[in-house]
């Protein structure tokens, strides 16, 4: 089977895939002994950041659907872990439980009605079922409502001691990694293909027999439940949640992350969470307005860089 | 049932029904026409406040400071227009997004730099800022103020697009753009003037506000969102669906926040019904879009064309 060389394999040569694992995998003990505590923070938030955007690409990036509301999912995985908190359960199976299964419901219902549309009103609508959620979650007033929650605890799992900051970094690191082994294989299964072969000419595939309503439906699922995931671990990791993160400028950061690092590219979303949140601090520490810049770079991103980092080695392999 | 009450409400949906209006109409006609997804229209019509609250500052006068800072406004879209979103019409319309997002950033940005954290208020003049008695009901004179500058408004852009050459125009370019360029139509030309004028009406719903609420950095953040509600309902392209579809938002929104509770208590416990409202009313018209794109997806009241 011959398939079109932008998709897969990357045109990231290999050993960045590589070299970029072992960097993350042995980044903890470099920050231990530069004893730049602060960084292990900071890749902890890129990593979940990346994983939310491995979800997301599968859906924009391979199967063509631009969801403009995936920060919901934050919301749910975050709140999945906040409100048995608040209520004493700090059972990590049970919080993670929630967390997918609330995803997995809230994109089954949202993704069924979304579904049917296509271009800008699938923009549109999954920007207004993540508005829904915020004021969902804003009204929940026994949960701190529009001001939020702060979870006292972090998940507990069994011979897992998540209050450690090391080992909580490791645990994101091995669901990212989880995440972008499944991507590759879901991409390049037989399923994978029929999502890819539905962006393309979704009527084509159709007539070859495929329901591709139900094919978009289930990635659709899938990539809301890794956001999930994504959620449940951001919600561990700042130790806060508040309506405030599924509010659409979340959402466009995803968007943004995917773009950078090339869309549809297998590892795009971890090099474009890397460029976005590395950006973002540095601009941050030498100017209070570095929304300007982060403004404009967004601007220059979309007018000359559009196939991402991903493309830039598209162009320079050629 | 408390008819006062009720007359209130009304008179808040309406006037909350022109606001985005206002917002509406110009991004359904830059949405319709351009194809062109701006969310970056939210971001004039806080420039628009913060224009007219300078101009008060210095010429002391309302209705001139609101004639100047919409030409103002208007006189930026052309160049915001020049500079950067020509660029995009040809674009994804995820690009788009993105691009009009970072616009959003640079305008908040800018305008914080130039005006500061805090809020600008805005006084009203004497006149304006009295008090209407009918019967039992007091109204805020300022409120009808709003209220008839967006009928003025609709009467208005009615007329140009149905009777001017310019509207013909308009028309001509939303229902067939490649074949009005054809007819050597300067097409654009036509999208230049179309957005600056979309945006400044987006403005001038930002002076009208203001004087309510003050000028603030990123005050048009929420509620270009709901603007698009609108124009998604009304269907794109469509400044008569705008209207329709922003007093049916506006007023499902007012009602809905004043009436959902009572209509709850006959629905289930008291408690249940006090939580599960607000958060319902304040989702009522992300629910109605999505049955609209459900059921119509070309929105209640599509433009007509071939």
């Amino acid at each position: 089977m011959k398939t079109p060389r932008r998709y897969l394999p990357d045109s990231l040569p290999g050993w960045i895939l590589w070299g970029l694992l072992l960097l993350l995998a042995v980044g903890p003990v470099i920050i231990f002994f530069t004893g730049q505590l602060f960084y292990l923070d900071l890749v902890s938030r890129i990593m979940i950041l990346a994983t939310a955007a491995v979800g997301l690409n599968l859906i924009v990036g391979y199967g063509g659907m631009v969801s403009f509301g995936h920060a919901a999912y934050f919301v749910i995985g975050a709140y999945s872990v906040g409100i048995p908190a608040y209520y004493g359960f700090y059972n990590g199976f049970l919080h993670l439980g929630l967390a997918v299964g609330f995803s997995a419901l809230f994109a089954v219902l949202t993704g069924a009605v979304s579904l049917r549309t296509r271009g800008i009103y699938f923009i549109m609508i999954t920007l207004a079922f993540a508005q829904m959620m915020y004021f969902t979650f804003v009204s929940l007033e026994e949960y701190g409502g529009d001001d939020g929650l702060v979870i006292l605890q972090r998940s507990r799992f069994p011979g897992i001691d998540l209050e450690n900051d090391v080992i909580l970094y490791y645990a994101i690191f091995a669901v990212l990694v989880l995440a972008l082994i499944f991507a590759y294989r879901l991409v390049w299964s037989r399923f994978g293909r029929v999502i890819v072969g539905a962006m393309h000419n979704d009527r084509r595939m159709q007539s070859l027999g495929f329901d591709t309503f139900r094919y978009r439906l289930t990635c659709y699922v899938i990539s809301g439940v890794i956001c999930g995931i994504a959620g449940f671990f951001l919600a561990n990791f700042s130790n806060f949640i508040s309506p405030e993160m599924t509010d659409w400028s979340h959402s466009a950061e995803l968007l943004l992350i995917l773009i950078l690092g090339g869309l549809g590219s297998m590892l795009g979303p971890v090099i474009g969470s890397f460029f976005f949140v590395l950006v973002e601090e540095w601009l941050s520490t030498f100017t209070v307005y570095w929304q300007l810049y982060f403004g404009a770079m967004l601007v220059a991103v979309v007018l000359f860089g559009r196939g991402g980092i991903n493309g830039l080695f598209e162009r320079w392999r050629k | 049932m408390d008819w006062a009450l009720l007359i209130t409400q009304l008179v808040n949906g309406l006037q909350y029904g022109i606001l985005l209006f206002l917002l509406a109409a110009g991004l359904t006609l830059v949405f319709g026409i351009m194809d062109f997804i701006n969310l970056a229209h939210g971001s004039f019509y806080m420039v628009g406040a913060y224009f007219c609250a300078t101009l008060i500052q210095i010429t002391g006068s309302f209705l001139l400071s609101v004639v100047a800072a919409f030409g103002g406004v208007f006189i930026l879209g052309l160049l915001v227009e020049y500079l950067l979103i020509r660029r995009l019409y040809s674009f994804d319309h995820l690009y788009q997004v993105l691009a009009t997002v970072g616009l959003i950033l640079i305008f908040d940005t800018l305008v914080q730099l130039i005006w500061g954290v805090t809020g600008k208020s805005i006084p009203l003049p004497e006149i304006l800022s009295g008090q209407y008695q009918i019967g039992s009901l007091v109204f805020a004179s300022y409120r009808l103020v709003i209220i008839s500058t967006g009928l003025l408004v609709a009467v208005g852009l009615y007329i140009l697009i149905a009777r001017t050459r310019l509207g013909m125009l308009i028309r001509a370019g939303a229902s067939n753009r490649t074949m009005a360029s054809a007819l050597g139509v300067n097409i654009n030309r036509l999208y230049w003037i179309v957005f600056a004028l979309g945006v400044a009406l987006a403005g001038l719903a930002g002076m009208l506000v203001a004087p309510i609420s003050q000028a603030s950095v990123g005050m048009g953040n929420q509620i270009i969102i709901v603007a698009l509600v609108v124009v998604i309902v009304g269907g794109i392209g469509s400044v008569q669906g705008a209207f329709y579809a922003a007093l049916i938002i506006g007023m499902i929104d007012s009602l809905g926040r004043s009436y959902l509770e009572d209509f709850m208590y006959l629905l289930m416990p008291a408690q249940n019904a006090e939580t599960a409202a607000p958060a319902i009313s304040a989702m009522l018209i992300y629910i109605v879009m999505a049955v609209v794109l459900v059921f119509r997806p070309e929105g209640l009241f599509p433009p007509k064309t071939r």
